[in-house]
């Protein structure tokens, strides 16, 4: 057996990457609550594609048998009512859990020098899983599905001279058809997923290029030879990272990060199986009333939402009355937080050691997003739009507030090692 | 964009009629563990409503099973047309010729109450009014200028509406109201199981799960403790 296995290691060093990545991999050991939400995105990918092959074996991607084949998956399918609400529920839960993992790298400057790349990469995830999304929801062809895909594609429109064409182009028909559909399903089930997978295998190379941060936002590698040595950490690390650094502060991912996380994932699947069992509309805001229609281009639903998700950005859309600069709005938010590692021009990473206006800034940064998501699941109204444009203001404003106070900002001492 | 205008226009009577007031429903109380009340509403489904409404993703053996009906019992009880069993529940209405008929093509219901809500239906059922102003002679207080007539006319009887807009009691029926209020119940309560005909299992099986990631939760603890026990 064992010269089987070092039969593979010399041809491919299965060991060698799993030392590397995972068994002699230094993470900080003062990670807390918000350090379980990586491994939660994990698993919630895993979870939607694996139900998502099971449940192409029985979906039909046309215009004339896609609802009732959903259907058929609720009744005839053994447990497929199980693997659509798996689907559907873990669809949302991918949101819930990529938001807060980006809150994470909000409060604890995660984005910051030298970790601009790795951010840049969960961007690209966030911006491919909301494509994902946007795709997925038009697959069981029901009626909101079907309203909510022409809202956000006639938005294409909207841009001068050749936005009726794109429009056009993107549907691959006048009005969204099976065409629409057959495309979608394409891109949903191939062509994301696979950019997704190899997206989230970057971004975790990337993470173990330049080491974990940590609420501290201190670093656990220390120049060689600065540390004295019964301070090092006393665990075995792999030589390219213990060769190049003194670690302190730090234990290896594996046992002790993969008995946390297991911890962590049967914490989120009680609350993910409640619902999924209990509540699988998730109150109307899961699955949407209207979907339990079929797709009909002549009746609308009473009130055209995107699922939640979608919510904060919808509402940036919507406040603003010209609609070429409300989708370029909307897409600026997202654009916005790409640069973020940018607009932050401090040194101190985390919200523990950073000034006042920080901890305010990013509070009401976090209040307006929520905010804005609410008011996107609701009717237009004056008062709505009223508070949708503070809030914007508020989501935008925190990039220009950040830019201005980092620069020289009354931070607090970060301490050299973390004692927390 | 001219098409889409047009669809857009030719749908502001649907819209208009879409965002029509919402008056408070009555709760329904059915219970879908009651198969006594499931068999009560699949036949009267099947007598009084399957002629226009289709349930077209639902099997009639399925139906049976979940009801506690043997196949052949149910095909010969519950079977009109000379269908299979494994056949979906639907009728012989051609769907062009209702809409002219109707107004609207009547819509399939395995799926009414997830759209619309037990209560709704419940309530629906019951607040149908005279109104000659109206094809049939009838409207409905929860789905104004609806096109469907009272169906169920012959058995609740027929109420009136005043001008503040409160029901009479109906008059005309063979059933007292308490009779007709079960006869919806026990109807609603089949239109919720076809809905979802694995909601029951659904819910059981997820007390199991639950139970079991709470066992896995507490374990998982103990264990993360045991290894950090040296992590300082």
């Amino acid at each position: 057996m064992n010269n089987f296995l070092a039969w593979i290691e010399q041809r491919l060093p299965v060991m060698e990457a799993m030392n590397k990545h995972v068994v002699q991999y230094p993470a900080p050991k003062n990670f807390n609550f918000w350090y379980f939400f990586g491994s939660l995105a994990m698993l919630v990918l895993v979870n939607q594609i694996l139900t998502g092959i099971w449940l192409t074996m029985n979906y039909e991607p046309s215009g004339d048998g896609a609802f009732a084949s959903i259907e058929y998956i609720m009744r005839d399918v053994d447990y497929g009512w199980l693997l659509r609400y798996m689907h559907s529920t873990g669809a949302s839960a991918f949101f819930v859990v990529v938001y807060l993992h980006m809150f994470r790298g909000l409060m604890y400057g995660s984005y910051q020098k030298p970790r601009e790349l790795l951010w840049i990469f969960g961007m690209l995830i966030f911006l491919v899983l909301m494509a994902e999304a946007f795709m997925g929801y038009l697959l069981p062809w029901g009626n909101m599905s079907y309203w909510g895909a022409q809202v956000i594609i006639s938005l294409f429109g909207a841009i001068p001279v050749v936005g009726e064409d794109l429009a056009t182009w993107i549907k691959g028909d006048y009005v969204i058809s099976g065409a629409t559909l057959n495309r979608f399903f394409a891109l949903h089930v191939i062509a994301l997923p696979l950019v997704l997978v190899i997206l989230v295998f970057l971004h975790i190379l990337a993470l173990h290029e330049v080491g974990s941060n940590n609420p501290e936002g201190t670093s656990i590698k220390k120049p060689k030879g600065s540390v004295k040595p019964e301070e090092i950490s006393k665990f075995k690390y792999h030589k390219q990272y213990s060769e190049k650094y003194d670690i302190v502060d730090a234990i290896p991912f594996h046992p002790y990060y993969t008995v946390k996380d297991i911890m962590g994932v049967a914490g989120f699947l009680i609350l993910f199986c409640w619902v999924m069992f209990f509540a699988p509309e998730g109150g109307g805001y899961f699955l949407e009333a209207p979907n339990f229609t079929p797709a009909n281009g002549l009746k609308t639903p009473e009130h055209i939402a995107p699922v939640w998700y979608f919510g904060p950005f919808y509402t940036i859309l919507r406040v603003i009355p010209d609609k070429l600069i409300g989708m370029i709005m909307m897409f600026a938010a997202i654009g916005v937080l790409f640069a973020l590692p940018w607009f932050d021009r401090g040194t101190v990473k985390s919200v523990r050691y950073r000034s006042k206006w920080h901890l305010l800034n990013l509070t009401q940064f976090a209040i307006c997003f929520i905010v804005l998501g609410i008011l996107g699941t609701m009717p237009a109204s004056d008062t709505a739009n009223l508070i949708g444009v503070i809030a914007s203001f508020g989501y935008f404003g925190f990039f220009v507030a950040i830019w201005f106070y980092s620069k020289n900002e009354n931070t607090k001492p970060v301490p050299e090692r973390i004692i927390k | 964009m001219k098409k889409l205008l047009i669809t857009l226009l030719a749908m502001v009577p649907v819209l208009a009629f879409a965002a029509g007031p919402s008056i408070p429903l009555d709760s329904a109380n059915n219970d879908l563990a009651d198969k006594e009340s499931l068999k009560r509403g699949f036949k009267s489904y099947i007598n009084y409503c399957l002629g226009c409404h289709e349930l077209q993703y639902q099997r009639y053996n399925r139906t049976f099973a979940d009801l506690g009906i043997s196949d052949e019992e149910g095909a010969a009880e519950w079977m009109y047309t000379g269908e299979k069993v494994g056949d979906h529940i639907k009728n012989t209405m051609p769907a062009k010729e209702a809409a002219k008929w109707f107004g609207a093509a009547p819509p399939d219901l395995t799926l009414e109450a997830r759209f619309r809500s037990p209560d709704w239906i419940y309530t629906y059922l019951r607040s149908f009014y005279v109104d000659e102003a109206r094809p049939f002679g009838v409207n409905n207080k929860v789905f104004k200028d609806v096109g469907m007539p009272h169906v169920l006319q012959n058995l609740q009887g027929i109420r009136t509406m005043d001008e503040n807009g409160v029901l009479s009691p109906a008059s005309g029926g063979t059933m007292t109201e308490q009779e007709y209020d079960a006869f919806v119940r026990d109807l609603t309560n089949f239109l919720e199981y076809v809905g979802e005909p694995n909601k029951l299992e659904r819910k059981n099986l997820g007390k199991w799960v639950i139970g079991f990631l709470f066992i896995l939760f507490i374990l998982s603890y103990f264990l993360k403790k045991e290894y950090w026990r040296d992590v300082h």
